[in-house]
């Protein structure tokens, strides 16, 4: 079963990090990533750009274009995983393993009903 | 990261939007600074206890002001203070109280904190201290650092700085658009500032100043976050974006300036260029340019290109005849004849400098850029007066490293045929 593991944190609090602790975080996300990788269980993996830079569209009639992300919330949508596990527990720990090296804000774990691998090369 | 490393940084994110909703509630920067202070040490001895509050910057704000509140009474009647477990458990409940106390008024918070920072009477480099210090919460031993002199001077600077802007009294009314709009264009004026002090350093200053460019990125984050939908501060974040992901590049390993032509493009934060390329993207769907947007225009097409020959400079020639409409200045067009160089070649630029003349005296870069145009048309011996003046007006060692370089080469080239002489 295909799982999104959808990122939220505080924007601001991310964006204090040092280049540094950011680094940092990465590289220990990175040793997380690298085991389910290994096993070929690892899908699409994406870190967005602020919220300052999203636009959205609402669509309406006609559709109206508007600067910001989606939803002004708390925590912010600022990156997923696709991943293959094989019940929800399984995608938790792999979330846990996740949070133990990047703590605060939350992950929103979603069963996927229609993957599309894509044709962009990474 | 380490438990307090973690903190330090909740508690760096949630200071502008703290500080500014304390400000508004004690009307005072002394009293208000000191309130966040204290609420940032119960928070060090809470929150590795209890975890972070899910609104770090609500809980300080409301632990700053009950403290405060409480260090009024105990002063009049020597009451006992609260002890910490009381004020440990803040939920959802004081949560939701600080939302309604100050959600719907930290917009303009933060941009009075700002504001007061960028007051006239202030130098320039007075509203960057001061913006420093109380916005962004650098110590002054780090903000001494930066602008190279000694902690007690920065200190006695800030303070004095303080007392100006308390003078001139603060703006706590809610402001109208037109005052919006006016704040906002003096914090964007001032975030530039913060920015240009970290990115004009070389050589020794380079490690200290470095910081700045990033701190002020955070600043232009934070009020667009604030000001979604004004394409000049979009423009603005895409301009500082853009600069500073061509820091790696700048500088060679002796810390000498290298020159966009000469800098190894892979070393460009590709990062950084996308979002500021997202940025003046969503800035230009507005059709209201300004300044900022025009220079991160200039900035992208230098961005854009893989290479410095794919350089689209006819379009940079026409962005800074933009710029030089909307803000006239000598500097601009020096600039632009840079562009023209290239597109219409030195004989064109040196024409549209020439008049600058008078103006720009004492400006390193234009004799820096006359002797260059000069080198091209091979007319060697006013090349090498204009590359002298710009030595003896070089602010930096890597500015005067550079233009010696040129010289050199002049040297070199004009040696085998025995004599300046122009060979044109």
């Amino acid at each position: 079963m295909l799982y999104a593991i959808l990122c939220y944190h505080d924007e601001d609090f991310v964006g204090s990090w040092t280049r540094e602790q950011d680094a940092v975080v990465m590289q220990k996300l990175s040793v997380v990533q690298d085991k389910l990788a290994k096993q070929g269980r690892l899908g699409p993996v994406a870190r967005l750009l602020p919220t300052t830079s999203a636009t959205t569209l609402r669509k309406e009639d006609p559709p109206l274009v508007l600067d910001g992300p989606y939803a002004e919330t708390k925590e912010q949508l600022l990156g997923f995983y696709v991943v293959d596990c094989r019940n929800l527990d399984e995608a938790l720990d792999f979330a846990r393993e996740l949070g133990a090296v990047n703590p605060g804000g939350a992950y929103e774990i979603r069963p996927v009903g229609v993957f599309m691998p894509g044709s962009i090369p990474a | 990261m380490t438990d307090t490393a973690w903190i330090d940084a909740a508690l760096t994110s949630a200071r502008p939007q703290a500080v500014g909703a304390l400000l508004r509630y004690f009307r005072n920067l002394d009293t208000a600074e000191e309130a966040f202070q204290n609420a940032c040490l119960r928070a060090l001895q809470n929150w590795p206890q209890h975890g972070p509050p899910r609104n770090p910057a609500a809980w300080l704000i409301m632990v700053g002001r009950n403290v405060a509140i409480d260090e009024v009474r105990r002063h009049r009647r020597q009451d006992p203070l609260p002890g910490d477990e009381a004020i440990s458990d803040l939920d959802d409940a004081e949560d939701a109280l600080a939302e309604r106390l100050d959600g719907s008024h930290y917009r303009d918070d933060i941009l009075r904190l700002l504001f007061i920072c960028c007051h006239p009477d202030l130098p320039a480099t007075q509203q960057i201290a001061l913006a420093l210090r109380i916005v962004s919460g650098l110590t002054v031993k780090q903000i001494a650092r930066a602008f190279l002199v000694g902690e007690a001077a920065m200190e006695q600077r800030i303070t004095r700085a303080k007392a100006r802007v308390a003078d001139a009294g603060m703006p706590f009314e809610t402001p109208g658009a037109v005052e919006r709009a006016e704040r906002l264009s003096a914090v964007a004026a001032m975030i530039y500032l913060i920015f240009n002090e970290g990115y004009s350093a070389s050589g020794d200053t380079l490690e200290a100043r470095a910081p700045l460019c990033e701190e002020a990125i955070r600043l232009a984050r934070l009020l667009l976050r604030l000001f979604q939908s004004e394409p000049e501060i979009m423009g603005l974040t895409a301009l500082l974006l853009l600069q500073h992901a061509r820091s790696a590049a700048r500088f060679d390993a002796e810390g000498a300036l290298v020159l966009l032509d000469d800098q190894d493009r892979s070393l460009w934060n590709q990062k950084m260029i996308a979002e500021g390329l997202a940025l003046i993207d969503k800035a230009m769907r507005h059709r209201q340019s300004g300044p900022y947007q025009v220079q991160a225009a200039i900035a992208a097409l230098h961005a854009r290109a893989a290479k410095p020959e794919d350089t689209d400079w006819t379009q940079i020639d026409l962005l800074y005849g933009a710029l030089e409409i909307m803000q006239p200045s000598p500097v601009v067009t020096l600039n632009r004849a840079v562009a023209v160089s290239k597109v219409r070649g030195a004989e064109a630029a040196l024409d549209m400098i020439e008049p600058l003349g008078p103006r720009l005296s004492n400006y390193f870069h234009f004799f820096g850029v006359r002797g260059a145009f000069l080198m091209q048309l091979n007319r060697n011996e006013e090349a090498r007066v204009a590359f002298d003046r710009a030595i003896a007006l070089a602010n930096t060692s890597a500015e005067a490293a550079h233009i010696r370089m040129h010289l050199d080469r002049l040297i070199r080239d004009s040696a085998p045929s025995g004599s300046g002489i122009p060979k044109k």
